[in-house]
């Protein structure tokens, strides 16, 4: 699989929104596409009847009842914030609608 | 330093001394800073330490003894945390960058049931960034540095809760392990680790790397200790839909029990070509004296071993990818100062603020997600997991245990694999099925080499079985106790 | 040549609950801004997700309501996406196991006039899934501010089959939808505060092809008429295109409902690789039968089936139900006034005017009001049921003239009073007073003895000369009916 399709690496560095210099991009390049030529192991598997596992002790319906607690006090939530102004988090400009 | 110093004594012995009378929180406290003040410019355990804070919590333990109202035999015992466990008020790096200016505003489960039960919850503990290496070379704060020898990494990602203990800074600490992250740097600094049942201990609180394979598990010199640990920071917890709702047993009391000899299994394709010759002769030590105490020992088979480290890599990176999303300059992570608009914050403040090996897997990991690639990767990847697990099931219906070397070679020189991702992802060969089992992992140490660095050995348990786990690793330890064994600081 | 409008819905609907899909802080709409957050919420390190078993509660309720196959396990999914209202930039969704599949939304377009039922038809559901909601972003100059006070709110999102056609399908769909889930107490349903959000998705085609056109999505349909009208304006704006030769661009557009037209939207290239996967952190929802009967007895009849009883057993006509129907609150209140009162056609006359009209005024919106004020129901307003009933059977017993309770229903609204009391204080109830009534009649006869021998010799309309006399006599006050058993009494 790896051999036919190399990574699109500027592809993917945008899904993951993570910028990337020039060089990087040659070093992972050349890095993950050996990683994933050691993956091929697992396209030589024979996987057809095996259910995927999720979870290694699978449980069902793990829930709380409908019934508020205290959260955060607006100074605790917004401590972190890089910026904040009337008690919301400041973002650079959407622009994108 | 004088040898009756609480720092050289193991948590279990601060706890009886505590009780005597004979020390103080505040005396074992200031302690443990004062060697932190001696010793971690070399080793480079601690990313942070409030002092003032650790001790005021001594004080008012000490405080509490004196009413007679002690909360825990571990009421005034320090312990370390590995700073991707939120504790309230404290800051939270996972060794990164961008998180460089965040403080928690809450406490993990397992703080605060440490706190509950009285412990000194204190230090923050170097790590590989989001716990993604096997060396802590991967610190946006420089590298935690092996206590046997400078040179040489103290495994990873847990270095600094690892190496904290081996150079007696803290007598107990906590780890996270996905694919060895306790047992390797246990193994490689001379301490024992373990890595708990999967759903054992909440992760509530713990900065998540790979959500279905992290665990918190303990650190210190001695099985007991680590069963002293285990017992306060288990149990199910309703802020965790994958905390497993078990009873948990009183461990250190079931230590004491005299326990019937077991079967253990050899897997045989963990002892195969890769590994160290001493590694093999100090294994073989292991084998030979549980086989002198009525132990019998088995060979088995794990055919899926060398599926584990691809399926590892593709469902850790995936589950990372998107773990790490939340890490965008936004609401709490430092902010890059180029971002004209919103989507620059995102690529820009994660350009800046995270090192090579988390871009790496978060790159990585979104490439076996994406469009066209999901079936190929994630999804056999979860597939081969269920066929690793069922390994597993099959050889424990013959063994109690199996027992393995817990890494190929002792610690390794700085810079040795870094450049390498595949070498430094093998070192994880030994622990990483475990993870996708799910199962129990303990490692204990077992000699040095020649060139005097720690060699461990990993036991591997049922799941949920953690009492057996830790009576058969300590009919080991109690007769050998490596990890009592200083290194010259 | 003649165009065929193909429309499917997106419609997410927030559930009410008290507290979030999967961490248990409150819930509230008008909070001060970030005030409903917790680790959870803000996506903070280390924090982990809790179902919260109401949520899937309602969920299973609303599959029920809308006829809808109840998955028998359902399971948790991130959608990865980054956006500045979504804290842990991905959102926890259902892909490929959702709660419901199938389903189906009875409408009922427009009659020939407001007094006839239109025609009613299925409108078919692809499926419905739970999801958390994002929060709330406010754009301004040089940046945008961020409340995540409704971020992780419990979200169904239900989503049709491209199987409506116009405008008015899509009104009527809206309305049948909300209508129901309202009644369901799922949810207010409010538009304006953001409960019930809706896009669609919308194609062109020549009439009798069968191949689907090109679709756009369209955005920020913020009210039900602004739902109609940018629907409205997107087809006609497609098949302008198609006229003209332009060809139609698979895009996501923006209704501004100032300017009245769509733009495009600009979009994030590759938004769509949102790299789905099971959420490692949550297990998944096993519903079994038992649970899904309980549910069944909870639920509430739906609108149109208690329109159908009301024309049906109670004999209303069409122009009251259709009045009625749409809000379950007045129907509570209509049913329980009419067990009490002796006749349910006039309670339900009562209902529909009277007390609409008063509750309107009440509730109509100050502009400048400080702060949002709690509406009045039927439940909450002065006038019970059983005040309604008293009125409507003091008019039927001939104790109270038609234009006499007219009269005292807006004081009854203001004060509280019941119609006796307000009748006694206004001296109103004399007139009731059948030996009074009666010789008024005698003197009506005395004085028109031309009329009253025509009707003994059986002229039925020479009666009414009498009550003419009688009514005015009384200056409207008295019960017509009253004065027509007696005045037949005397003439007999
Ligand atoms: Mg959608
Ligand atoms: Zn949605």
């Amino acid at each position: 699989m790896s051999d036919e399709t190399p990574m699109d690496i500027d592809y993917v560095a945008n899904l993951a929104r993570i910028e990337l210099s020039d060089e990087e991009k040659s070093t992972y390049q050349k890095q993950l596409g050996d990683v994933l030529k050691y993956f091929d192991k697992l396209q030589q598997l024979d996987v057809e009847k095996v259910e995927p596992t999720a979870h290694a002790f699978p449980r069902h319906n793990v829930w709380d009842k409908d019934e508020p607690r205290t959260g955060l006090p607006v100074k605790e939530a917004l401590k972190n914030a890089p910026q904040s102004r009337q008690d919301q988090v400041v973002v650079p400009k959407v622009i994108e609608e | 330093m004088s040898n009756n110093s609480p720092i050289f004594k193991t948590a279990t012995e601060l706890s009886q001394d505590l009780q005597g009378g004979t020390v103080t929180s505040v005396d074992i406290t200031q302690a443990m800073i004062d060697r932190i003040d001696a010793v971690d410019e070399q080793v480079h355990a601690f990313l942070h330490i409030d002092k003032e804070d650790a001790l005021d919590q001594a004080k008012a333990s000490d405080d509490r003894r004196a009413k007679g109202e002690s909360l825990s035999p571990l009421d005034g015992v320090p312990v370390g945390m590995k700073d991707v466990i939120a504790v309230k008020d404290q800051p939270l790096t996972a060794a990164s960058k961008i998180l460089e200016n965040y403080r928690s505003p809450y406490d993990a489960t397992v703080v605060r049931k440490l706190k509950d039960a009285g412990a000194v919850v204190a230090g923050r503990l170097n790590l590989d960034e989001f716990a993604m290496g096997s060396s802590t070379e991967n610190s946006a704060y420089g590298p935690t540095r092996n206590p046997w020898n400078l040179e040489c990494v103290p495994g990873g990602s847990s270095g600094g809760s690892s190496a904290a203990v081996a150079a007696r800074e803290v007598p107990l600490t906590l780890g996270s392990d996905t694919g060895g992250s306790i047992r390797q740097p246990a193994s490689l600094c001379g301490v024992v680790g373990m890595k708990p049942t999967y759903g054992m201990v909440s992760r509530y609180g713990l900065a998540a790397f790979a959500s279905s394979l992290d665990q918190i598990g303990p650190f210190s010199t001695t099985v007991e200790d680590a069963a002293l640990l285990l017992e306060i920071i288990s149990g199910h917890d309703s802020l965790d839909s994958t905390s497993y709702p078990t009873e948990v047993p009183n461990y250190s009391a079931e230590l004491k029990n005299s326990s019937e000899p077991k079967v253990l299994g050899l897997p045989k394709e963990f002892f195969g070509p890769g590994m160290d010759d001493e590694v093999r002769a100090s294994i073989d030590q292991v084998i030979e004296y549980y086989r002198s105490i009525g132990y019998q020992t088995k060979e088995v088979s794990l055919p899926t071993t060398d599926l584990s480290i691809p399926v590892y890599y593709v469902i850790a990176t995936a589950e990372a990818s998107s773990n790490l999303a939340r890490y965008d300059g936004i609401r709490y992570t430092s902010r890059s100062e180029r971002a004209e608009n919103a989507i620059d914050v995102y690529a820009k403040s994660r350009g800046e603020g995270f090192g090579a090996e988390v871009k790496r897997r978060c790159i990585l990991g979104a490439y076996a997600l994406s469009s066209g690639y999901y079936d190929a990767y994630y999804l056999r990847a979860q597939k081969a997991r269920t066929l690793i697990r069922q390994d597993f099931e099959k050889v424990f219906a013959e063994v109690d245990a199996i027992l393995t070397p817990t890494s190929p070679t002792p610690a390794f020189k700085f810079g040795e694999k870094s450049e390498d991702p595949i070498s430094m992802y093998l070192s994880d060969v030994y622990t990483i099925s475990t993870n996708l089992a799910g199962l129990p992992g303990i490692s204990v140490p077992c000699g040095l080499s020649s060139s005097g660095l720690p060699i461990g050995m990993q036991l591997i348990g049922k799941a949920f079985d953690e009492s057996n786990l830790l009576q058969i690793a300590n009919a080991y330890d109690r007769e050998h106790l490596h990890g009592r064994q200083v290194p010259n600081l | 040549m003649e165009y065929e409008a193909v429309i499917g819905l997106e419609v997410h609907v927030q559930l009410d609950t008290n507290s979030k899909m999967f961490t248990r802080v409150g819930t509230g709409f008008g909070q001060p801004p970030n005030s409903l957050t917790d680790p959870v919420v803000l996506g903070l390190p280390g924090a982990l997700p809790v179902m919260n078993e109401e949520a899937i509660e309602k969920s299973i309720k609303v599959g029920l309501l809308l006829d809808c196959k109840i998955a028998e396990v359902c399971k948790w999914d991130r959608k990865n996406y980054f956006y500045p209202d979504m804290p842990k930039n991905y959102q926890i969704s259902q892909y490929d196991q959702p709660i419901c599949e199938g389903g189906q939304v009875e409408i009922e377009m427009p009659g020939e006039n407001p007094s006839k039922m239109g025609p009613h038809r299925m409108v078919e559901l692809t499926r419905i899934h739970l999801e958390e909601d994002v929060g709330k972003l406010t754009h301004y100059e040089q940046d945008s501010l961020v409340d995540y006070n409704r971020a992780g709110c419990p979200l169904l999102e239900i989503v049709s089959e491209p199987d409506m056609h116009s405008p008015d399908e899509v009104f009527a769909y809206l309305t049948s939808l909300r209508n129901s889930l309202v009644a369901a107490g799922i949810s207010a349903c409010d538009m304006e505060k953001g409960q019930l959000r809706c896009d669609a998705n919308i194609s062109v085609r020549p009439r009798g092809e069968t191949k689907l056109g090109t679709k756009v999505e369209l955005k920020n349909l913020n009210t039900i008429s602004g739902v109609r009208n940018g629907v409205e304006y997107e087809i006609r704006r497609q098949i302008r295109a198609i006229e003209e030769g332009t060809p139609i661009i698979q895009e996501t557009r923006r209704w501004n409902p100032d300017q009245k037209y769509t733009t495009p939207m600009r979009t994030k290239e590759m938004a769509h690789d949102y790299r789905y996967f099971p959420d490692p952190d949550l297990m998944p929802v096993k519903i079994d039968q038992t649970w899904i009967d309980r549910v069944r007895t909870g639920l509430p009849e739906k609108p149109f089936d208690k329109q159908r009883r009301y024309q049906k057993d109670m004999n209303l006509p069409y122009s009251i139900t259709s009045a009625l129907c749409g809000d379950h609150l007045l129907c509570a209140y209509f049913e329980e006034a009419s067990e009490m009162a002796k006749s349910a056609g006039k309670v339900a006359n009562w209902v529909v005017n009277d007390l609409l009209r008063e509750l309107s005024q009440a509730n109509k919106v100050d502009e400048f009001a400080e702060e949002e004020t709690e509406k009045i129901t039927p439940q909450s307003c002065a006038v019970s049921p059983q005040m309604l009933a008293e009125l409507v059977n003091l008019i039927e017993d001939g104790k109270l003239t038609n234009n006499v309770a007219k009269e005292l229903f807006p004081e009854m609204f203001a004060t509280g009073k019941s119609a006796t009391e307000l009748a006694k204080e206004k001296g109103l109830d004399q007139q009731s007073d059948d030996s009074e009534i009666e010789g008024i009649c005698k003197e009506a006869i005395a004085n028109d003895p031309d009329a009253a021998e025509k009707f003994r010799g059986g002229k039925e309309g020479a009666i009414n000369a009498l009550k003419g006399a009688v009514m005015k006599a009384t200056r409207g006050q008295a019960n017509p009916k009253v004065v027509d058993d007696i005045l037949r009494r005397l003439l007999s």
